[in-house]
């Protein structure tokens, strides 16, 4: 039996804090996954769940009050955590990529599209002066603008938002990155925009063997879009299982709540499951299991550190009594 | 819920036009809209961006006057009566709204209290000040409020919370028609069951229709008695929501429920759109507007607009293929 | 009431520099409304003999050219200044939000028309169109007042405009709409009290500039006349007396006047803090 990859990218007890006048806030607590090589990882969660500080922390691009505690990314071999600007401003654009969730604000507002995407490629890809302006019409093309010649002099706002959104995957995939991490890249797009981008992002991804790291709060689109999925609640990880085993059959009671509470299963209104209680405060002291509060399964031996139980291969529940 | 034999009509809007002008021409964002909507009956209204269902809730909730066309409410023509003055009219108590964003849908200086009570004080009749609080309590009460919560600003409530005192505000004056502008769209999944369903059992208990407007057609197919599809200001399709979703006629509704992520059908290649949306910028009376973008478009659509037609249980299509 | 009154206690603690302006406005006032009896001397009272003695244990600012005592007049000016900026702003402030938020929430001729009045206040130097309209309407300090409220208006004026605009289309105007409040209502009890807060900073930094405004207008001669102690003109017979060496005639109440006017400036803040309903948790 041969020893299972080397994944791209191994998180390992990542923990973030964030320092606020109100006291500190544990917003991530021994967050651990990882993503192999050309596939598509979900994270989902809801607001307050920790998924866009994970994406941001990878990138070391978090707000100054906050800082890494604890934990590992490896990523190619380089922790992320520890490197140096230097180091980690080499990956960034280049190897890893990341696309924000509002496009046109993500854009530079005063700069044209095509020079934005040129600015990419003069930093980072290898490619020569003269020949920057026709890579960038090309990546534009590759995206599926219409006339990109035209729209290279384009600013965001003359473009509508699912435009926008391409451009931003035309910048992030300008240096064919080996992981894209995506934050919420439909939220707030219409749905046939959506199903357009995210067809887009597979496309892509399956021709350069690309790793997604997919971050969003639809658990329907990731079930559709992604080899396995990663589920967060209040900074924790609470089950790590392929897409489809995790909509069919979750182990985790949060997993099975939320799975009962997306409109997409549910056959009448009545069906609908609502999620009892609300996020723990994540100042101060913290149960090891910040969903006991608002479990049904709670027992006694739930008050013990968070177990990593392995049911079945691949799939993972931070629980100690799973479904 | 099917509706059979004689329901009596609560909304009836004929041949609902709106244009704006726009440079040297007219901007057309509703045209020739014709709905009923019944009594007690939840009407789902869908579309995307640029479809005019923004447009169309400003002129049924006499916001914004129609350029042509007629809206009668309960058998009385409100269409002519002008925004400006409908404040003062007997209807406006009866159409009121619950609104998307439930940030921007609140006074930042006013308390909960007081945002429920504007409306009781304006319209409500001769009530004194001890029978506001009265009223207020009691809808506090009916969406699930939390008396304590009362005094707070918007600043300090979620946004499940902000969104329950919108829907008290909305019912206080005892409206018949409750216009549902996305009511969950900004709230996390495990919330929204929760207004959902708190939505479905006020209309009941309290008899009011709703035409509930909303992106997400899983949501719609949950709380819609009958939907509405728009496209670029018309209205393409509209009839019970089983029967349309179950068989949409229209290829733009079909390219619609194509784009609802759907987890069992990971990896399938799903019906998409290409192309651009037309422009409605005076666009032409004879051509289809979806002509274009439509994967089985031929001749006729050029020459002859299409309107809608209906069958025997009242699902209607408006186009040349269908029917 | 004593909900707002706690909440003022809280932003004076948490900013030290907010409390201390506030402790220097509450000096202010007490000068202004008190000077008079706190004085030592009578400030007009002229005494030749004392003329010109520099800062001494009888006289802490030292005497003017006519043996009257400074201090007691810097004292006693404050009242005067203060009367005068106040209400000057006060005028300012209710003129310029009317027009700007009327103009704002209508649109339309309504608003070309009010923007074409502010511009033409606009197009002139602000001080010099201060003097035409003292010299105008005759030198009287009631005059002063007006002429600064003038030319404040446009600030408040495209302030107040800009505010309702953005908030025009807010979701919770539709809503007092939907829940029958008509236009007025709607300016005065939903969109005006959002646009507060920022207005607050630009009272209270117009306050400042109003002072000197007013005191400017007095150096030159106008409004307000002598023997009538303000700071302005204080100021303007100090200047005289600089060059001979007598520096305490002009430097204390440029110093008073320089003090109001930072005071005023950090109040500004402040006040925003207390106006905001968001600040308070």
């Amino acid at each position: 039996m041969s020893d299972p990859p080397i994944p791209l990218l191994a998180v390992q007890d990542l923990s973030v804090e964030f320092r606020t006048r109100a006291g500190v806030v544990h917003a991530l607590d021994r967050v651990s996954f990882d993503v192999q090589r050309g596939e598509t990882v979900g994270v989902v969660g809801e607001s307050g769940s920790g998924k866009s500080v994970t994406a941001f922390a990878l990138l070391r691009i978090l707000d100054p009050s906050a800082r890494i505690s604890e934990g590992r990314a490896v990523f190619g071999g380089l922790d992320l955590v520890t490197a140096t600007e230097h180091d980690l401003g080499l990956q960034r654009g280049r190897e890893l990529s990341m696309i924000f969730q509002n496009p046109r604000t993500a854009l530079n507002p005063i700069r044209p599209v095509g020079r934005q995407i040129a600015d990419v490629l003069l930093r980072h890809g290898n490619v020569a002066r003269a020949q920057v302006r026709r890579r960038a019409v090309e990546l534009l093309a590759q995206v599926q603008i219409p006339d990109p010649e035209r729209r290279y002099a384009a600013y965001p706002f003359q473009l509508s938002g699912g435009m926008c959104q391409r451009v931003m995957i035309a910048l992030a995939l300008a240096c064919s990155p080996s992981l894209l991490i995506a934050d919420e890249p439909t939220t707030g797009l219409d749905v046939t925009t959506q199903a357009a981008i995210m067809d887009l992002i597979r496309e892509l991804a399956e021709r350069t063997n690309m790793a997604t790291l997919l971050i969003t709060h639809d658990l329907a689109l990731a079930a559709e879009q992604c080899d396995r999925i990663v589920v967060m609640h209040a900074g924790h990880v609470v089950e790590v299982a392929p897409a489809e085993a995790l909509f069919e059959t979750p182990r985790h009671p949060y997993t099975a709540k939320l799975v009962a509470a997306t409109p997409h299963g549910a056959a009448r209104l009545a069906d609908l499951a609502a999620i009892p209680g609300g996020l723990p405060d994540l100042r101060g002291e913290l149960p090891p299991c910040r969903y006991r509060f608002r479990c049904e399964r709670y027992a006694p031996l739930c008050d013990g550190p968070l177990p990593r139980v392995e049911v079945l291969p691949g799939h993972m529940v931070a629980c100690w009594k799973p479904l | 819920m099917s509706r059979t034999g004689e329901r009596s009509i609560l909304l009836d809007v004929k041949a609902l036009e709106r244009r704006f002008p726009v440079g040297k021409g007219w901007l057309h964002a509703v045209d020739d809209v014709s709905l009923e909507i019944g009594a007690g009956e939840c009407v789902g209204l869908v579309g995307e961006s640029g479809c005019g269902k923004s447009t169309l809730v400003k002129l049924i909730t006499r916001l914004l006057d129609p350029t042509a066309g007629r809206i009668a409410f309960d058998g009385h023509d409100i269409g002519g009566v002008p925004a400006a003055r409908f404040a003062r009219a007997p209807e406006r108590a009866l159409i009121q709204m619950v609104f998307q964003d439930p940030t921007d849908s609140l006074n930042p200086r006013f308390t909960a209290f007081d945002t429920i009570a504007d409306p009781i004080r304006r319209l409500g009749r001769g009530r004194g000040a001890g029978a506001v609080s009265t009223r207020v309590r009691e809808l506090a009460e009916m969406v699930g409020l939390p008396e304590a919560l009362l005094g707070r600003f918007p600043h300090q409530l979620s946004g499940g919370q902000k969104q329950r005192v919108g829907i008290a505000r909305a019912i206080a004056l005892e409206p018949k028609l409750l216009v549902l502008d996305e009511p969950t769209s900004a709230l996390d999944v495990s919330v929204q069951a929760v207004i959902l369903k708190l939505l479905d059992e006020l209309r009941r208990r309290l008899g009011i229709s709703y035409l509930f407007v909303s992106h997400d057609l899983a949501v719609v197919r949950l709380v819609a008695d009958r939907v509405i599809v728009m496209y670029l200001g018309r209205v393409v399709e509209t009839g019970p929501v089983e029967r349309v979703f179950a068989n949409p006629g229209h290829p733009y509704t079909r390219a619609l429920l194509a784009s609802v992520p759907m987890p069992e059908r990971r990896g399938e290649r799903r019906f998409r759109l290409t192309g651009e949306p037309r422009s409605p910028i005076d666009p032409s009376p004879t051509v289809c507007r979806f002509y274009g973008r439509c994967p089985d478009g031929f001749e006729r659509c050029e020459r002859e607009m299409p309107v809608l037609r209906s069958d025997a249980a009242g699902h209607a299509v408006a186009c040349h293929l269908h029917g | 009431m004593t909900a707002l009154l706690r909440h003022g206690r809280y932003v004076l603690g948490e900013n030290p520099v907010t409390g201390l302006a506030f402790a220097l406005f509450v000096l202010l006032v007490v000068l202004a409304a008190a000077g008079p009896w706190l004085v030592p001397y009578d400030p007009l009272a002229s005494n030749t003999a004392e003329a010109l003695k520099p800062p001494s244990h009888a006289h802490w600012f030292g005497t003017d050219q006519l043996g009257r005592d400074l201090l007691s007049r810097v004292v006693v000016a404050t009242r005067l200044d203060l009367t005068i900026s106040i209400c000057a702003v006060m005028i300012a402030f209710a003129v310029g939000s009317a027009a700007g938020v009327t103009g704002g929430f209508y649109g339309g001729w309504t608003d070309r028309l009010i923007g074409r009045v502010l511009d033409t206040i606009m197009a002139f130097p602000l001080f010099v169109l201060a003097m035409g309209i003292v010299a105008a309407l005759g030198n009287t300090v009631a005059n002063i007042v007006y002429a600064t409220a003038i030319i404040n208006v446009p600030f408040y004026a495209r302030l107040a405009r800009s505010e309702v605009m953005v908030r025009r289309e807010a979701g919770f105007i539709e809503a007092a709409r939907l829940a029958g409040n008509r236009g007025p209502r709607i300016l005065a009890m939903h969109l005006f009290p959002n646009c507060l807060p920022p207005m607050m900073v630009q009272i209270s930094l117009n306050l400042g500039w109003a002072i000197l405004n007013a005191a400017g207008l007095s150096f030159i001669g106008l409004g307000v006349r002598p023997p009538t102690p303000e700071w302005g003109i204080m100021v303007a017979e100090g200047a005289a007396f600089i060059v001979s060496g007598e520096w305490w005639i002009g430097l204390f109440p440029g110093a008073a006047l320089m003090l109001a006017v930072f005071c005023f400036n950090l109040l500004g803040d402040g006040l925003r803090d207390l106006i905001d309903p968001r600040r308070r948790t």
